[in-house]
């Protein structure tokens, strides 16, 4: 039937309705487990190879060799970091994963550097080598 | 017509109908326009010689970023002309997963523009109601893919992420939500006759000014032309699924609400056969880093229309050459076309109803022969022969394309 008013009935129905919109940040949105948010660095993984600072598409990561050992910090630019994972997925040594992290806003400019301290290596292999599963563009360095 | 009658009123580059920097000078008689000058490159973001700088992987997700509505459409078109250089076959389950991103990103889309098209009319209810039912496959997507805008879910040669059976069942019962909001906004749109009677008769395009002018996706489909590059040249998953091309005869603004409601429950019903018919396999190939040297062109049916990449490899990590012609560059040319004749009220409606994107758009060649004395003045004629016979030359004939058309379009 050709009348106008037509989403009057559906207003009406949405008046006791609470809004749709919620409070932030009284009450927080629930993010889906695998959101890419920060990204976390695991220190003892890493092998230095800094295949993910030549993929990173915004220069947002950097390794860093403190002293005379061979292990590794990282450094990332908050601001920078398009949060794309695209180290994650380099990474050859699982040293990166994401994390559902999203409240990254900071008071300080200089809090937006976020540094993840070298870490001595367990003196056993931590891990076996894993497969991962079909990834593209994880090519090993010998590739390239 | 009395040209002291005229009047000039530049709108934009920033203004507030607009979501995006343009300018268009609109020249008047009392209300009537008369003339539409456009102006385009202020959201010049040089992302072409960007790209030529960054490797394949970093171009990702530099083309992602052209357009945050059709992110996904960019990066398959990009990924798909790399693939073509590389000569890589996707797997079969990957290009299903992309054909089904790629559909969510349409509802979002075209349930973006319902809202945008419905605040351009006055019509704001419309807009609340449409923008909270798109959280819905917003939502989705992020669960999906990590992410609201900017998947980032292609990978040469295939897909980054596998979905799991509990995400098949969360986005059938979104999709079964979304298509029973979308019946009603159809009825919404055909029963409420004040918003018939603003969007009818309002930005006319003849089906031939359409083909003169190449007019693309929606905008030239609400004026008959059966053109859809999902059907025409199908990529990714399309050539098996079953899924209707939407047109329309109104050739108004009204005609264009049709299709992109129509086009929505095809979505629908897209999204439900890649769920049933998902095939096994792996979802990726490994690619190489270095792109052998080649050139390829693809294209792309996103929301706003064909979009079309093309890329020059030259044996490094880097393309020599990338370029970008979006949906918008050819639909924006139809807006003067569509606006002659209508009221200045109705310059923002038919601007919105091309479903613009203007950063998407804008991109710069210099023809750099232009003062070195080689230039030269081609007509239309001649500069539609010389590239009939440059294809020619290079082993394409169009001549049977060409009747294929002309018979469809009659
Ligand atoms: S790619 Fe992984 S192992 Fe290599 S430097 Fe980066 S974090 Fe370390
Ligand atoms: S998430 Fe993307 S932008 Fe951020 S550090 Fe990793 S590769 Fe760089």
């Amino acid at each position: 039937m050709k009348k106008p008013g037509k989403m009057l009935a559906e207003l009406f129905r949405n008046v006791t309705k609470p809004p749709a919109t919620i409070q932030y940040p009284f009450r927080k949105l629930e993010i889906p487990g695998d959101s890419r948010g920060r990204i976390v660095f695991i220190s003892e993984n890493c092998i230095g190879c800094k295949i993910c600072v030549r993929d990173c598409p915004a220069e947002a990561i950097y390794i860093n060799k403190p002293g005379e050992e061979k292990i590794f910090e990282a450094v990332f630019n908050l601001d920078e970091c398009i949060y794309c994972a695209q180290c994650v997925l380099s990474c050859p040594k699982d040293a990166l994963s994401i994390s559902p992290d999203i409240e990254l806003a900071q008071i300080s400019r200089a809090s937006l550097r976020l540094v993840y301290p070298a870490k001595p290596k367990p003196p056993q292999p931590p891990k076996e080598k894993v497969d991962k599963p079909a990834e593209g563009n994880a090519a090993p360095a010998a590739s390239a | 017509m009395n040209p002291d009658k005229i009047v000039k009123i530049p709108m934009g580059p920033q203004h507030p109908a607009l979501k995006e920097p343009a300018c268009f000078t609109i020249s008047l008689n009392g209300e009537k326009l008369v003339d539409l000058d456009l102006r385009l490159g202020y959201n010049h973001r040089g992302i072409e010689k960007a790209a030529e700088e960054r490797t394949y992987i970093q171009n990702i997700y530099l083309l992602e970023r052209i357009c945050g509505i059709c992110s996904h459409s960019h990066t398959t078109c990009m990924i798909q002309c790399v693939e073509q250089i590389a000569g890589l076959e996707v797997p079969a389950r990957g290009r299903w997963l992309r054909t089904m991103v790629g559909e969510l990103e349409r509802v979002h889309s075209h349930l973006l523009w319902l809202g945008v098209a419905a605040h351009e009319v006055g019509f704001d209810t419309l807009l609340m109601y449409s923008w909270r039912d798109r959280e819905i496959v917003m939502d989705l997507l992020a669960a999906m893919t990590g992410n609201r805008v900017n998947y980032s879910f292609n990978l040469i040669g295939g897909a980054k992420l596998d979905i799991t059976e509990e995400q098949k069942k969360d986005i059938l019962k979104a999709v079964d939500a979304l298509e029973e909001r979308t019946k009603y906004y159809i009825e919404v749109a055909t029963e409420e006759t004040t918003l018939v009677a603003r969007l009818s008769n309002v930005g006319y395009i003849s089906l031939d000014d359409v083909m003169r002018i190449g007019v693309v996706g929606p905008t030239g489909r609400a004026s008959g032309l059966d053109s859809d590059a999902r059907k025409d040249d199908p990529y990714a998953a399309y050539d098996e699924i079953p899924f209707k091309v939407i047109t329309d005869t109104h050739c108004d603004v009204y005609g264009r609400a049709l299709v992109r409601m129509g086009e929505l429950m095809e979505s629908y019903k897209i999204i439900r056969y890649v769920l049933q018919n998902l095939p096994d396999g792996p979802i990726a190939v490994k690619a190489p880093r270095k792109i052998p040297a080649g050139e390829a062109i693809s294209r792309y049916e996103a929301p706003r229309g064909e979009d079309v990449h093309y890329v020059r490899a030259n044996g490094t990590d880097k393309p020599e050459r990338m370029r970008v012609r979006a949906p918008t560059m050819v639909n924006l040319l139809a807006v003067p076309k569509m606006l002659k004749g209508d009221n200045l009220a109705d310059v923002a409606i038919t601007i919105a109803a091309i479903d613009p994107c203007f950063s998407c758009t804008d991109r710069a060649i210099r023809v750099s022969d232009y003062d070195g004395g080689n230039a030269k003045v081609m007509t239309w004629e001649e500069t539609r022969q010389f590239s009939i016979d440059w294809y020619r030359k290079n082993g394409v004939d169009f001549t049977e394309l060409n009747k294929r058309f002309a018979n469809r379009i009659k």
